[in-house]
């Protein structure tokens, strides 16, 4: 987020949309991600100029293109770095990061995990879809173990990554997930752009083509309230209409799930949700879901400064008093002068 | 490198000894070669001698003592007329241990004078060396002047007065030798008293033993024995223009050649890098200029360097990134996106040794293809490279140039030589250059926005995010002409290939010139790079001798001067030494048909003159 856009003229959804043809699949759960973010722009109230859609290649990538903003569509996984060049060279701008699985857990996890330990001020959408969508639906670092593909016909064999609690590990100070037709979705970005710093949103997305409905076990509208635990700040982590929550098993230093009965959650030692407590957020990220239900909305929100205040701090201070004499910085170090007499210092 | 006005008459360097001299300090990688090789460097340049160094260390950061490849290496060559390289053969080789006389010696002109330090040719420094028997005793070392001292029992007697406990007290050993240098040369000591109290302003003791050790060292060269092969030898200052002057190494030159580039472009500088040698010198000197509007960045590996100076770039700033040929594969595809969306960048590849980690501290030429074809695609980008530090400052305000007046990513070729020798260079009015502010475009001109609109450079407009009225996107999937949206067309993808031929092609880069010679005749001697020097000395002494023999240095690879083909067609035969199998060779044959012929070098070590003499003799013979 950034303070200097948030004093823009008011637009309108329309306002964001290009006269780009969208060229995703039919069905394509990166349409109602891509609605989601049109719809929100205006309510986060930041003017179309200072945005600035940075992706890796994918075809979540492909999101820059559809957004009338500036927009960077970059090369694989590589976005968080043009990203941060492009922040430090102008801490104005509002820059979303769109990558997907593959992008920014496989070939650019390096960079992923450098943009969060650094805090710079952007919000990243990581779009898993647990698959490779544009290379035709290989497996994806994400993809769940056994997952068919055309390179692995007999199943994969390796455990997946989990994005939040990549994210988390990394120092993230803000981690979030949602999913692509979630209602939920706008407040998740809202709160992402409200968060000073990198704020990482995995949102999970049906890949139609290559891996569908692989999150239909817990976004399924039949069923969801069962299956989604909504986290809110300062409100006890009860679903399934209030008669589950989750409680920490204090001996074990787990979470466990318990009954709420008669709605009396505190019975029950159903804690109450703190954005800013890190430890329950590592269980968070780590809750597998089935066991659980699915951990959705802020796990963790919890500013610290940002990198690029702090380049720019640091920057001012050693310019501190010092000219930028470059004629005279070339005179400098081990000089002599020459005469007609000869050289002397 | 040639600071002296003009060189002597070509007819009077028959014998280059006579005003010249080349010196070598040889030690164990903690004796503080470096160091002292940099002050006898600075009281050359007092002293109104031409000179030129090379440093040439290993790449252990602390090899185990004592051993073959833990030596550390610093040749000094001066004179009272043009230098244009380190030299070939030392005249003098002061060896600090056995493993330095080894490694060293073989170079040693015949007759040339050892100065070796005695106490520390133990049995145990002897074996590590891999010597059966201690040379200065078994006359191995008949075919050169021996003088051996125990230069480590002198200093701990010089700086006893001190108090300094045994090592700290050998620590002085270099100053000693300095001191003794000093005098061989009639050299003025107190610049480098001076410098030592600055040094040690901290610690006086230290000082004052180091000034001993110094000046016990001069008075060692009054007082020795005349009889012996120890001589004081006076070299005359070179005609060298009136005007300031400083050491300046290749890496300073880049670092300050980008920042007068972004000045003169109005633009504030980016650069990211990522560690590695050669190059992390230039990352380490614009660290510290950060009122100069420059921002660095250490980023997590060569990609994320490059991809964070092209992010810059597209906010406005000027982009740069660095790094040496292992990181500039790396840098690869980013260096086609940046052609691809036509954002100006500066990448400068100082070259080592390779394939792979190769020589790292060692240097060669051979990332030319790399640079120039080095890309997936047509991908055309202009390629300048540096022949020497006063050099590289102006390659590297040429290269901001380019960049930024034609919206392309530009490659500045240096190399590990270049970047640590140091040389003298005339401290150049900053008033003198033409500036190249950056228009960017701020609203919709007549006829409307185009993205990948072009002026009549070919180059698209330069946008900032944040502009009102102009928003587009760009990114790496081929761009349909004029309006930069995404287009697969057949015919748009040659017109669009096209265009970014001709943009580059169409770059106005000056005229090549003949350095040395005539245009036209019988042999043109053809180098790019740090070769500059032992081509100019060979190709001078040649013609001194009577051949008909020119030089041609080439500064832009890519695109190549206009009327180089023709200029080429002028003689009988070409040559081209490089540091490498013959890559240039290749480009000019592949785009003159000219039969270039490779003279080829890649032990690591810049050719000598007397190496590039006897390919001339071959190819006049
Ligand atoms: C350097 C490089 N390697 C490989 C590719 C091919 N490639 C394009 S997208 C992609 C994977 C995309 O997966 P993901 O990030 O999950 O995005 P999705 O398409 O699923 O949204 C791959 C391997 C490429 N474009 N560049
Ligand atoms: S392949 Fe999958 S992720 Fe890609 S556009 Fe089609 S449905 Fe969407
Ligand atoms: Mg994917």
């Amino acid at each position: 987020m950034n303070e200097m856009t948030t004093i823009a003229r008011p637009t309108t959804l329309k306002d964001w949309e290009t006269d780009q043809e969208v060229r995703w699949c039919p069905g394509c759960g990166d349409y109602a991600i891509l609605k989601a973010v049109q719809r929100t722009m205006p309510e986060i109230g930041t003017a179309p100029e200072n945005t600035v859609f940075v992706s890796g290649i994918g075809c979540s990538s492909r999101f820059p293109y559809y957004m009338e903003t500036y927009g960077f569509h970059t090369i694989h996984g590589r976005a968080p770095a043009f990203a941060t060049g492009l922040k430090l060279a102008n801490p104005e701008l509002d820059i979303w990061i769109v990558t997907g699985d593959g992008d920014g857990l496989s070939i650019g996890g390096n960079h992923t995990m450098h943009l969060i330990r650094r805090n710079l001020d952007c919000q990243i959408m990581l779009f898993n879809n647990e698959i490779y969508g544009l290379t035709k639906g290989q497996y994806s670092p994400t993809s769940r173990v056994g997952t068919t593909s055309p390179s692995t016909p007999y199943g994969s064999v390796d455990r997946p990554a989990q994005p939040a609690a990549f994210a988390l590990g990394a120092g993230a100070r803000f981690v979030a997930r949602g999913f692509d037709v979630s209602k939920e979705l706008p407040n998740v970005l809202k709160a992402a752009h409200a968060h000073k710093g990198a704020a990482f949103i995995e949102i999970f997305q049906n890949c139609i083509v290559y891996n569908k409905d692989v999150f239909e076990d817990f976004a399924a509208p039949k069923g969801a309230e069962d299956r989604q635990l909504w986290l809110k700040q300062g409100e006890p982590m009860v679903y399934a209409k209030g008669t589950k929550g989750i409680a920490l098993d204090a001996e074990a230093l787990h979470l466990k799930t318990v009954d709420v009965v008669d709605g009396d959650w505190e019975a029950a030692g159903v804690i109450v949700h703190d954005v800013t407590n890190r430890s329950v957020a590592h269980m968070l990220v780590e809750m597998r879901f089935g066991e659980f239900p699915m951990a959705l909305g802020i796990l963790y929100d919890d500013p610290r400064p940002t990198f690029e205040a702090d380049v720019v701090r640091q920057n001012k201070a050693a310019a501190e008093g010092k000219k930028a004499d470059l004629q005279g910085l070339l005179k400098k170090g081990q000089t002599w002068t020459v005469t007609e007499g000869g050289p002397e210092l | 490198m040639a600071t002296a006005v003009e060189d002597r008459a070509d007819g009077e360097r028959q014998s280059p000894l006579s005003d010249a001299v080349v010196v070598r300090f040889a030690g164990d990688s903690g004796d503080g070669m470096q160091l002292t090789g940099g002050q006898f460097t600075l009281s050359s340049a007092l002293a109104g001698n031409d000179f030129a160094t090379f440093p040439d260390f290993p790449a252990e950061i602390r090899a185990p003592q004592g051993t073959l490849f833990g030596v550390s290496a610093f040749q000094i060559n001066f004179g009272s007329s043009a230098i244009d390289t380190a030299g070939d053969a030392p005249d003098v080789l002061v060896a600090m241990n056995p493993a330095a006389l080894k490694t060293n010696v073989p170079q040693l002109k015949p007759g040339g004078l050892i100065i070796a330090d005695e106490g520390e040719f133990n049995d145990r420094n002897l074996a590590k060396a891999k010597y059966d028997a201690n040379p200065l005793e078994d006359g191995s070392l008949a075919k050169w002047q021996l003088l051996k001292l125990n230069i480590s029992q002198l200093t701990m007697d010089a700086v006893k007065p001190f108090g300094l406990g045994n090592k700290e007290a050998l620590r002085c050993k270099n100053m000693w030798t300095l001191g003794l240098a000093l005098w061989m040369f009639d050299r003025d000591r107190q610049p480098l008293v001076d410098w030592l109290n600055a040094k040690f302003a901290k610690a006086p003791d230290l000082a004052a033993a180091n000034v001993a050790a110094l000046n016990a060292g001069h008075a060692y060269g009054e007082t020795a024995e005349l009889a012996g092969p120890l001589k004081q030898h006076h070299v005359d200052p070179a005609p060298v223009a009136p005007g300031l002057y400083r050491t300046l190494t290749g890496a300073e030159g880049i670092a300050l050649g980008l920042v007068a580039g972004a000045q003169l472009s109005k633009l504030p500088m980016f650069f990211g890098g990522y560690p590695i040698t050669p190059a992390s010198a230039i990352l380490h000197h614009l660290s510290r200029l950060k009122e100069y509007d420059v921002t660095t960045f250490q980023a997590e590996d060569e990609i994320a360097a490059i991809c964070s100076a092209i992010g810059a770039s597209y906010g406005g700033s000027l982009g740069v990134t660095s790094s040496s040929g292992p990181g500039i594969a790396l840098k690869g595809e980013a260096m086609g996106l940046a052609i691809m969306t036509e954002l100006p960048l500066v990448i400068v590849n100082s070259q080592r040794g390779g394939p792979s980690t190769g020589l790292p501290t060692k240097t060669e030429q051979s990332d030319l293809y790399q640079a120039v074809y080095g890309r997936n695609g047509d991908a055309p980008m202009p390629v300048v490279a540096a022949r020497s530090p006063g050099d590289a400052f102006e390659c590297a305000i040429e290269a901001v140039r380019i960049a930024v007046q034609y919206m392309t990513p530009v490659m500045l070729l240096t190399d590990g030589y270049i970047a640590n020798a140091a040389e003298p260079w005339a401290v150049p009015d900053l008033t003198t250059y033409e500036a190249f502010p950056v228009e960017f475009l701020t609203e919709v001109p007549e006829g409307g926005f185009k993205p990948y609109g072009r002026d009549e450079k070919l180059a698209r407009p330069w946008v900032k995010p944040g502009t009102p009225d102009l928003l587009h996107r760009i990114g790496g999937i081929e761009k349909e002409v004029d309006t930069g949206h995404i287009n697969y067309a057949p015919g748009n993808h040659q017109a669009m290939t096209d265009i970014r031929k001709a943009k580059i092609d169409g770059i106005k880069v000056l005229d090549q010139v003949v350095e040395l010679g005539a245009e036209g005749g019988k042999l043109a001697v053809v180098g790019w790079g740090s070769t500059f020097g032992p081509i100019h000395q060979a190709v001078r002494r040649q013609r001194a001798q009577g051949a008909d023999v020119s030089h041609i240095h080439i500064r832009h690879i890519w695109p190549l001067p206009a009327n180089l083909g023709e200029l080429l067609k002028s003689y009988d035969k070409v040559i081209v030494p490089e540091m490498n199998t013959g890559q240039l060779k290749t480009v000019l044959r592949d785009q003159y048909l000219v039969d270039a012929k490779p003279v080829n070098k890649v032990s690591g070590q810049p050719f000598t003159i007397a190496e590039i003499e006897s390919a001339i003799e071959e190819a006049l013979a």
